[in-house]
């Protein structure tokens, strides 16, 4: 049986009543990996070895009546994340060495829990992008299209969830890096609240907007993962000492009665009609829940492309500053002084968009432009802050498109960075607020491409959103397909 | 134009980074045309707006100063592309 296209919750219930062992899950996984793999591209590292260890042990754990959620479940984890003896490169060659000498905390929490992991999926290089293509290691391709991007920058943990090359997947999302391939590749996708989710070995792209969230097959699933992944961890100052609420208790309650709020600012030109009309259909199937609409307005909504790409890469042009060729990963060998080293291992080390980044944000901090752009960004990022704020006065949640259109084809933005930063628009706001969103399913093109919508809440409220997410999953009627590979 | 080759040399080297000049003159290009793009927060009075410099109100956390466990010298340099003699190998720095 084909082991590797179920559910988490459909798998736990398998292992508990002992129909299923993890090693037949792990290795109907990899086997569908061996099938598949060199087509998507979702992974720059396999585990096989590890992963068959985990499971046995895992099987040894459930026998023993001692397991927890995600036991002998196979979990594909971006390579973002640091984990202790498996490199961790981040989809940069100046990393390809790089073998982390310790785990991340949401990695050590997953294995704790008896979690198998299957590998490290592929990304934009140190996350910048928004279609996998800047990664140094190949492209991945969207299981539904091949001739398509599976959006990014967590393309490859989406493709692997969308393939069932793993079960469930971590991606992390800066502006959106979660929500978006999530959407283009028809699977669930969250980013948590800022300080939800420890960040502490996530490698830092933009310390301000990083959050680290789940792909996966379904909305009950993401909340199994969202209860093994939260809570507070004193490795990160920035995570948040709140209680962690059992997020599935809030799968099966009611939603009607609530408000949602539709901001007009999301439905712009260019949006793609069939996107639209989609977004329309999930409006009335809320309403069919005895879900109120209502219009609201997030007025400063145009300007959150211009203030996330000043924000981001200043942020990111600080982080990336460590890598100097000293301390880990790629030396250039010809440096003929330290300087002379350092530029060298640059420059030759870093792709093009992340230098490109790294340029753009020397400049905005650099004296005499810091007060022009990186000030008034900043300035303009409270005014953003300020209409969601009012927005949740009025609705208890929103709901957007998470893309513009569904997956573009594979080279069609690379030449023009502007266009490529406009298409994370509708998911941008959520990091720059700090707040949780979701992208869920809503239907398919008439080229069967699938599309997602995005539903987005106040801080700390996930159990909200999954409650939202869930009703609309269990309500729209959405056929569930898996793509033909 | 917001920048010009000259300047895309300059924020270069500040980032430690080189470009050939064909690099530098598609440089150029592509961060005029995001840079014109960004004018636009030029239409919003921010004024008296407060800079947010994070999504969420942070607080400053203390823990008591005790002795943790560290990396220790070998695992520190494993992963150094020059790590003999127990130090992070640089080339010279003095003449």
């Amino acid at each position: 049986m084909e082991f590797n296209k179920l559910t988490i919750h459909e798998l736990q219930e398998k292992l508990r009543a002992g129909s299923v062992t993890s090693l037949d899950i792990t290795e109907s996984v990899f086997r569908k990996i061996e099938s598949v793999e060199d087509r998507v591209h979702s992974y720059i590292t396999l585990t096989g070895e590890i992963a068959i260890k985990q499971a046995r042990e895992a099987d040894r754990r459930i026998k023993e009546g001692n397991a927890g959620e995600l036991t002998g479940i196979p979990i594909a984890l971006k390579d973002i994340l640091c984990t202790k003896g498996i490199r961790t490169t981040c989809g940069s060659r100046i990393l390809e060495t790089f073998i982390p000498p310790y785990d991340a905390t949401v990695v050590r929490k997953l294995k704790d829990d008896g979690a198998v992991l299957v590998g490290k999926t592929n990304m934009d290089e140190f996350a910048m992008g928004s279609s996998t293509e800047t990664s140094g290691f190949g492209i991945t391709k969207n299981p539904w299209d091949l001739d398509r991007i599976p959006g990014g920058s967590s393309g490859g943990s989406a493709a692997a969830v969308a393939a069932d090359e793993c079960i469930a997947s971590l991606g992390s999302d800066t502006g959106g890096s979660i929500r978006q391939p999530a959407a283009l590749c028809g699977v669930v996708g969250m980013k948590p609240t800022y300080g939800r989710v420890s960040r502490f070995g996530l490698t830092a792209f933009a310390s301000s907007l990083d959050q680290i969230g789940p792909i996966t097959k379904d909305v009950e699933d993401c909340a199994i993962m969202m209860n093994i992944i939260s809570g507070h961890d004193s490795n990160d100052s920035t995570s948040v000492p709140a209680e962690v609420p059992d997020y599935r208790e809030f799968l099966s309650r009611d939603i009607r009665g609530w408000t949602v709020g539709i901001p007009g600012e999301y439905f712009i030109e260019g949006i793609d009609p069939e996107v639209k009309a989609a977004t329309d259909k999930a409006i009335k199937t809320l309403a069919g829940l005895g879900v109120k609409c209502v219009e609201i307005s997030l007025p400063h909504t145009e300007y959150c492309v211009a203030v996330y790409y000043i924000i981001a890469p200043a942020e990111a042009s600080s982080n990336l500053a460590r890598y100097d060729g000293v301390r880990y990963g790629f030396r250039a060998p010809d440096g003929e002084d330290l300087l002379d080293m350092y530029k060298k291992t640059r420059s030759s080390g870093f792709g093009a968009e992340v230098k490109r980044r790294i340029m753009l944000g020397t400049y905005s901090l650099s004296s005499g432009y810091y007060d022009a752009y990186y000030k008034k960004a900043s300035q303009v990022r409270t005014l953003i802050k300020l209409d969601f704020d009012r927005a949740f006065k009025k609705c208890d949640f929103i709901l957007t498109p998470t893309t513009p259109t569904p997956a573009f084809r594979i080279g069609e933005k690379v030449d023009n960075p502007l266009q490529m930063y406009l298409f994370d628009i509708f998911t941008m706001s959520a990091n720059l607020t700090g707040i949780p969103g979701i992208s869920v399913p809503c239907g398919y093109t008439k080229n069967g491409l699938p599309m997602g919508i995005q539903f987005m809440a106040n801080h700390f409220e996930e159990g909200k959103l999954l409650q939202a997410a869930s009703a609309f999953e269990n309500n729209s009627k959405i056929e569930r397909r898996r793509p033909e590979l | 134009m917001k920048i010009t080759t000259q300047e895309v040399g300059y924020i270069a080297h500040l980032a430690r980074l080189d470009f050939s000049e064909s690099e530098k003159g598609k440089l150029t290009t592509q961060l005029n045309t995001i840079l014109m793009y960004m004018e636009m927060l030029n239409r919003i009075d921010t004024t008296r707006i407060k800079p947010a410099t994070n999504a969420v109100s942070l607080d400053n956390v203390f823990r008591e100063d005790t002795e943790q466990k560290s990396t220790g010298v070998k695992i520190a340099l494993a992963d150094a592309p020059d790590g003999t003699m127990g130090l992070f190998g640089v080339p010279r720095v003095l003449e």
